[in-house]
């Protein structure tokens, strides 16, 4: 049988950095195809060049063994690609039947839409997959995934062969998950392929067929999901040997618990909220390092934001040594000697008019003023010491930071931080995007900093960053937290097998 | 002055000959190439333009519309716009008058001249913080918030007035509109002074600097402690105060209040000064300088075509050529 879709040696780079090199995809007709593969792995990136937002460097892209040059979304509809979005893609505010049939109207003699007809063509389109429900009502007040239900109906509709779901179970209860993976296999049985991109591996197993896994922008592997093992789906995402993982795990999870100096800063018990955190117990203590391990989805980002007061608690407790009771900004979290660096630098962390001096400052403002203005020479002593000491390399503190390299912007957001003189540092993927040099020497300013006392709550995807920076680390998975490691002891090994065993604990 | 005129038309000769080789330089200097060409073309062809006579005129007209653009500078700094400045001058302008005209400020002559000029000030703050409010609090976009005064605000000034013409006499208060320091117009002294205060706000201050982050990148501000909602408000208060003056130096200048006609579409001579100034629409750039030399343009353009005969609705297309042209640089600035 040939390839409905045939993506090989695909190459792609932002502006230097890799995304992509030699990817490759190969989708069936009437085939649920997974994708899976750590952040930035690549799969969203090989994902919108086949739906035509990027544009490929290299490779070649075909579709039922004809090469094809999309290069718009629009073309890639037209091809037959249909792409059900994690935010949908609809008008809440108009009625199912719009929605369903935007842009393919039937029409009366006179021109005008043919209500009627429309209504029914929606409603027999949406009974096919056991969705009966008014057409006539506005798609807003329907559940999330109804909606979805509807995108995937339209995408039908328009005799799609592809249709992707990226992350569509992400905003789902179980139930409606269950009617989802119904239509999914409705679709199949009509021959559509379907490609489905999903951080949990579970539905993996359910519903899908073959599965591609990608690492470092790169397509390592390709198998037909029954053969695989979930400990082998893992360790080929991550990059590790099975059997390593498995004897690391084998000799015990969790390691004992030993006491540890330094005073308790921070403590969050069984907190949850309305963001995805469901049970997660935490505490930093002065001078040491914290991991947050887990894969993604598991909850770490929203731990930082419920600490650092974005995110209301719905349960739990976080008690703060010398802080207020309740912190429910993040100036509130500043004011407490809290810092957070956030992993995407470019939304949340840099303000790109503005200039180095500017940026560093931004948090430290308040405690600058002098006189209603702001005390300038201060502030360039600061900066420039900052400067000096974290080896930003910068024209001037006065070029604009949009100007810098990713690896010093990140240092001057650092510094933000750094500059309040804070208690607890949280960070972010700190490492995140930045080139080698840079790296090791963010790995070493923090290390420096927690020698002097702070103490670090540390989110990291890379599992070498967490096991040597750490002293203990927080296994998370689906918003609880499971199990924690401590160093000295602590191998990448056994910070995967925590992971994976949690896993197929969680499985069965 | 005349020396000084001559050598503005040297200049712009030389600059004549750069803006066909040169697009980056033109487009960052758009304004004063634009100011210079249309002083040139003022000294040539208007008759008297030399005169002291006009350039008074000119002072006190661009007077209004320079307070105003300085206000809104600081809205679309946030990423907002305000379409109440024109409203909020009107409510203002009209309360003046019935103040110092009614029993009581007639018996305290004095106190009657305060309260004329502080109240009306004080409820275009009001106004401000009402607008600040429904954007920062209630989230509603700035074009719909401020749409509400940009309505109501002038059917509250005609309606405390009767839609009336209130003319009067009041050497006192009429000072701030027809004033003169060292012969120049009072409002001219009035303009560089909040330009000043403004400028030193915005560059030298926690909150200047806190607004333009907001503008800047909104979340990252959020996140490093910024009050955006307190900023946003501020900005917006200190706009609609701004418009309440720019209201009574109208009135002051006419000795005469129709709630109907003051600030009719300041809205746009603003919004359009700031952009000629330099101000992004997205945000994070507050050139108050920028926004003066925004407002002396757009003037004397008017000035320009109404001295040369050119009908009031020819230069409404003016004025609008002037946005497209300004809004086209900064599109290509942008790169």
């Amino acid at each position: 049988m040939t390839d409905l879709i045939e993506m090989s040696g695909i190459c792609k780079a932002f502006a230097g950095v890799v995304a992509l090199q030699d990817a490759q995809l190969h989708l069936k007709p009437g085939e649920v195809h997974a994708v899976i593969g750590q952040n930035g792995a690549g799969k969203s990136t090989l994902i919108k060049i086949l739906t035509g937002v990027y544009r490929k460097d290299s490779g070649s892209v075909k579709i039922n063994g004809s090469e094809t040059g999309i290069s718009t979304p629009r073309e890639a509809q037209d091809a037959g690609i249909a792409t059900i979005y994690q935010e949908l893609s609809l008008v809440p505010l108009r009625s199912v039947t719009e929605n369903v049939m935007m842009g393919y109207e039937p029409r009366t003699k006179l021109g005008l839409i043919d209500w009627q007809r429309a209504h029914l063509q929606a409603e027999k389109t949406l009974k096919r997959f056991g969705v009966d429900i008014d057409v006539r009502a506005q798609l807003g007040t329907y559940s999330t995934a109804i909606q979805q239900l509807v995108a995937i109906a339209r995408a039908a509709s328009m005799k799609a062969q592809v249709v992707i779901m990226d992350e569509a179970t992400s905003s789902l209860d179980d139930q409606e998950i269950d009617i989802l993976f119904r239509v999914v296999r409705e679709l199949k049985k009509q021959g559509v392929a379907i490609l489905y991109i999903s951080h949990f591996l579970d539905e993996l197993y359910q519903i899908c067929d073959r599965v591609t896994i990608m690492r470092d922008g790169q397509t390592v592997g390709q198998h037909v999901v029954s053969e695989t093992t979930k400990l082998g789906l893992i360790s080929e995402m991550l990059g590790r040997d099975p059997e390593e993982i498995e004897a690391a795990g084998m000799t015990g999870l969790g390691g004992e618990k030993r006491n540890q100096p330094g005073e308790v800063l921070l403590e969050a018990d069984e907190i949850s909220t309305g963001h995805g955190l469901k049970d997660v117990t935490v505490s930093v203590r002065k001078g040491e390092i914290v991991g947050l391990g887990g894969l993604l989805g598991a909850g770490r980002t929203e731990v930082a934001r419920a600490l650092f007061g974005l995110d209301a608690l719905r349960k739990g407790k976080i008690t703060h040594r010398d802080g207020p009771d309740r912190i429910s900004n993040p100036a509130h979290a500043i004011e407490a000697g809290i810092g957070f660096l956030t992993e995407d630098r470019k939304r949340e962390g840099i303000i790109p008019h503005m200039s180095v001096r500017e940026n560093m400052t931004l948090a430290l403002l308040p405690r600058l003023r002098k006189f209603g203005g702001v005390d300038r020479k201060r502030e360039q002593e600061l900066v420039g010491s900052f400067i000096c000491s974290l080896g930003i390399k910068t024209a001037s503190m006065e070029q604009p930071i949009r100007e810098l390299s990713g690896g010093n912007q990140q240092k001057v957001l650092l510094a933000r931080w750094l500059a309040l003189d804070p208690r607890l540092l949280i960070l972010d993927e700190p490492t995140r995007g930045v080139d080698v040099g840079a790296k090791f020497e963010i790995q070493s300013i923090i290390r420096d900093y927690v020698e002097k006392g702070l103490g670090v709550l540390l989110i990291s995807s890379e599992f070498e960053e967490l096991v040597e920076g750490a002293d203990r680390i927080v296994v998370l998975q689906d918003g609880h937290s499971v199990t924690e490691l401590e160093n000295p002891g602590v191998t990448e090994e056994r910070l995967i097998a925590a992971i994976a065993h949690h896993y197929e604990r969680g499985a069965a | 002055m005349t020396p000084e005129n001559k050598q503005t038309l040297n200049t712009s000769g030389t600059s004549g000959t750069r803006l066909q080789f040169d697009w980056s330089w033109v487009s960052n200097n758009g304004g004063v190439i634009a100011l210079i060409v249309i002083l040139a073309f003022n000294v040539i062809v208007t008759p008297n333009f030399l005169n002291p006579q006009t350039l008074f005129v000119n002072i006190s007209q661009v007077a209004t519309i320079a307070i105003v653009a300085v206000g809104m500078t600081l809205v679309i700094a946030t990423g907002g716009i305000d379409l109440s400045v024109g409203a909020v001058m009107a409510l203002a302008g009209a309360m003046a008058p019935l103040i110092f005209t009614s029993p009581f400020a007639e018996a305290n002559p004095q106190i009657g001249l305060v309260l004329s000029i502080v109240v009306p000030v004080l409820v275009a703050l009001l106004c401000g913080a009402f607008n600040g409010f429904m954007v920062s609090y209630l989230n509603v976009q700035p074009i719909v918030a401020t749409l509400i005064f940009f309505i109501s605000g002038r059917g509250i000034a005609l309606v405390l007035t009767n839609g009336n013409l209130q003319t009067f006499t009041n050497p006192e208060f009429s000072y701030l509109g027809t004033g003169k320091i060292l012969g120049f117009p009072f409002q001219g002294y009035l303009v560089l002074l909040i330009a000043v205060v403004v400028w030193w706000v915005v560059n030298q201050t926690v909150f200047g600097r806190q607004l333009l982050a907001v503008g800047g990148n909104e979340k990252a501000a959020r996140l490093s402690g910024v009050p955006v909602k307190r900023v946003k408000i501020g900005a917006y208060v200190i706009c609609a105060g701004l418009s309440g003056m720019a209201g009574l130096i109208v009135v002051a200048i006419n000795s005469a209040s129709d709630a109907a006609r003051i600030g009719n579409l300041m809205e746009l001579d603003a919004i359009a000064a700031a952009v000629v100034g330099g101000a992004l629409l997205q945000g994070g750039k507050a050139p108050i300088f920028g926004a003066i030399l925004g407002a002396v343009i757009i003037q004397l353009v008017k000035y320009t075509l109404l001295a040369n005969g050119v009908a009031d609705e020819v230069a409404l297309i003016a004025k609008a050529g002037i946005i497209v042209t300004a809004v086209y640089l900064q599109q290509a600035r942008k790169e």
